[in-house]
């Protein structure tokens, strides 16, 4: 794969958008981890919502 | 006496009144046109070319930091649900409020413009039409930013929020400001095409900021 | 379905729902029916991205002109459009929010803008390491370079918004008439930056108006679009699942605070 005389910023473009792609793959994930944490920890405290308590088999 | 007549005439009083809001903004553009020649040097050729685009930063930068003026004592003292349950339509009494903001902090940034001109060495001809462009255009600036006054009522520490929400949506009548100011000394665009656009700019403006304004108080509760 | 139903009913003040979006208004309904969902739709953009960056990177010729930096139009003409196209859904979300009170209209708003923002601002960076061996510098205020500067300025005024109010229903719909305001706005700033533009063209031989597109890439150009657009859409859905989860936190939390408060 030549990438000519340019290559350092062609490479650096996509290395940029890989970068900022990688962030938002990681704040999702990192996002989801951290509130199913929380809500885990809420509901091994006894708090639950309205609707669970009332059809335990609602997802 | 129309209820939306007494509340101009209200704000007009109170605007006056009250702790010289209204001249802060005159002052703030003083001291903007004053910091410029720090920052790029006293050469007088330079501050003349550049002269209406700093008079036209500087009365934006100055009436956006008004605008907090606002909304926000009539929301600290109730008044503003005694206008939001009123008869008149919220879009007009907004618009009553605005067109009181613009001329006690407009108007007199309009009248400041040529005076300040004089520290950029502009000539006549240019502070003219400096001056009749921040007629046209700072309406757009007073009716966009009470969108964001609007939206931000509520918000104690709400600091830079408003500048920064309506900044964006004040470009284009800086650039037709400024272009129509330019163009009527040299350049290659007739006065007429910016300053028409500008003049629409801010016809449209005062439809959209009291309409999103009366929706921003409506879908606050 | 009767129980999506009974839901949409239950709102009042409503405007008529489809069918299919008063099944989704339900936040479980939709956490149940985006769960399966989202490894085909992160597996589909990978398929997509593979592909795109192939194409892109491999097999697409050398631009005559601009050589093989052209290969950076891949990545910066999709997150152009990406950005636009965000800003267009938060639009649609914001009319759910404020017209139609859809409860998902706000999550699908709050969960866009970081995503749109990420987009504009790769559509810079590329945009500008495309410009380095072209024009010679990082930037130029060309006409659409700055447009899409001020549209990321915009991301990031609705983003402090958001962050700024707290309570996330008054948020919500401080945000959706931002957005809306930005929405009618925004072919107003592209026209006048146009016009800005071309009244300060320079008189140099160089013609600064941006990239252009060749046919040669247009194929890449178009699988990254679609590997974006998927990519666009999983992390929007899996954003919308977090800020639904996350509003449920909150809503414990709050309850927790309460029974304590009472005990």
């Amino acid at each position: 794969m030549n990438l000519g005389p340019h290559a350092g910023f062609i490479l650096a473009a996509y290395a940029a958008a890989a970068v900022v792609v990688g962030a938002l793959i990681a704040w999702v994930v990192l996002d989801f981890r951290a509130q199913t944490r929380a809500l885990a920890e809420l509901e091994a405290r006894g708090v639950t919502r309205r609707s669970e308590r009332a059809n335990p088999n609602s997802p | 006496m129309t209820a939306l007549s007494a509340l101009l005439f209200r704000d007009l009083r109170l605007a006056v009144r009250v702790g010289g809001g209204a001249w802060m903004g005159v002052l703030f553009f003083l001291i903007v046109v004053t910091l410029v020649p720090f920052s790029i040097g006293p050469e007088l050729s330079l501050l003349r070319r550049i002269g209406p685009a700093i008079l036209w930063l500087g009365a934006l930068l100055a009436s956006l930091l008004t605008l907090d003026r606002l909304f926000a004592a009539d929301q600290e003292d109730g008044s503003l649900d005694l206008i939001l349950m009123a008869r008149p339509p919220l879009e007009l009494a907004i618009a009553t409020k605005a067109l009181a903001h613009w001329l006690t902090s407009g108007l007199p940034l309009v009248v400041a413009a040529p005076a300040l001109g004089i520290f950029l060495n502009i000539d006549s001809r240019a502070m003219a039409a400096v001056a009749l462009t921040l007629l046209a255009g700072t309406p757009a600036l007073t009716f966009l930013g009470l969108i964001g006054a609007a939206l931000a009522v509520t918000l104690r520490r709400g600091g830079l929020l408003v500048p920064v929400l309506i900044l964006p949506l004040t470009i284009p009548v800086l650039i037709f400001g400024v272009a129509a100011s330019n163009a009527a000394l040299a350049g290659p665009v007739p006065f007429g095409t910016a300053f028409t656009i500008l003049c629409a700019l801010s016809l449209a403006s005062l439809v959209i900021g009291p309409v999103a304004a009366a929706a921003a108080f409506r879908h606050a509760e | 379905m009767t129980e999506g139903s009974g839901l949409h009913h239950a709102i009042a003040g409503t405007k008529k729902l489809p069918m299919a979006l008063s099944d989704l208004a339900n936040p479980s309904r939709f956490l149940a029916i985006v769960e399966p969902v989202l490894p085909w739709l992160a597996g589909a953009t990978a398929l997509a991205l593979a592909l795109g960056l192939n194409q892109a990177l491999l097999v697409a010729p050398d631009d005559y002109q601009q050589g093989a930096t052209v290969k950076i139009m891949s990545l910066h003409v999709p997150s152009a459009w990406l950005s636009m196209f965000c800003w267009g859904l938060m639009s649609v979300a914001a009319l759910g929010t404020l017209v139609w009170r859809h409860p998902l209209a706000d999550v699908a708003g709050k969960a866009a803008a970081p995503i749109g923002a990420a987009f504009t601002f790769i559509c810079l960076v590329t945009g500008s390491l495309w410009g380095r061996p072209m024009w010679g510098t990082y930037w130029v205020w060309d006409a659409r370079l700055t447009s899409v500067l001020i549209l990321f300025l915009m991301y990031l005024g609705v983003i402090a918004l958001w962050r700024t109010v707290e309570d996330p229903s008054r948020a919500a719909r401080a945000a959706a008439i931002l957005t809306l305001v930005g929405a009618i706005n925004l072919p107003i700033i592209k026209f006048s930056v146009d016009w800005w533009n071309t009244l300060h063209q320079p008189a140099s031989v160089l013609r600064l108006g941006g990239p252009t597109i060749h046919p040669s890439i247009l194929t890449p150009l178009f699988i990254m679009a679609i590997a974006f657009t998927l990519l666009f859409v999983t992390l929007h859905l899996a954003a919308m699942r977090n800020e639904i989860l996350r509003r449920r936190v909150r809503t414990l939390r709050l309850m927790q605070a309460q029974t304590a408060a009472e005990n």
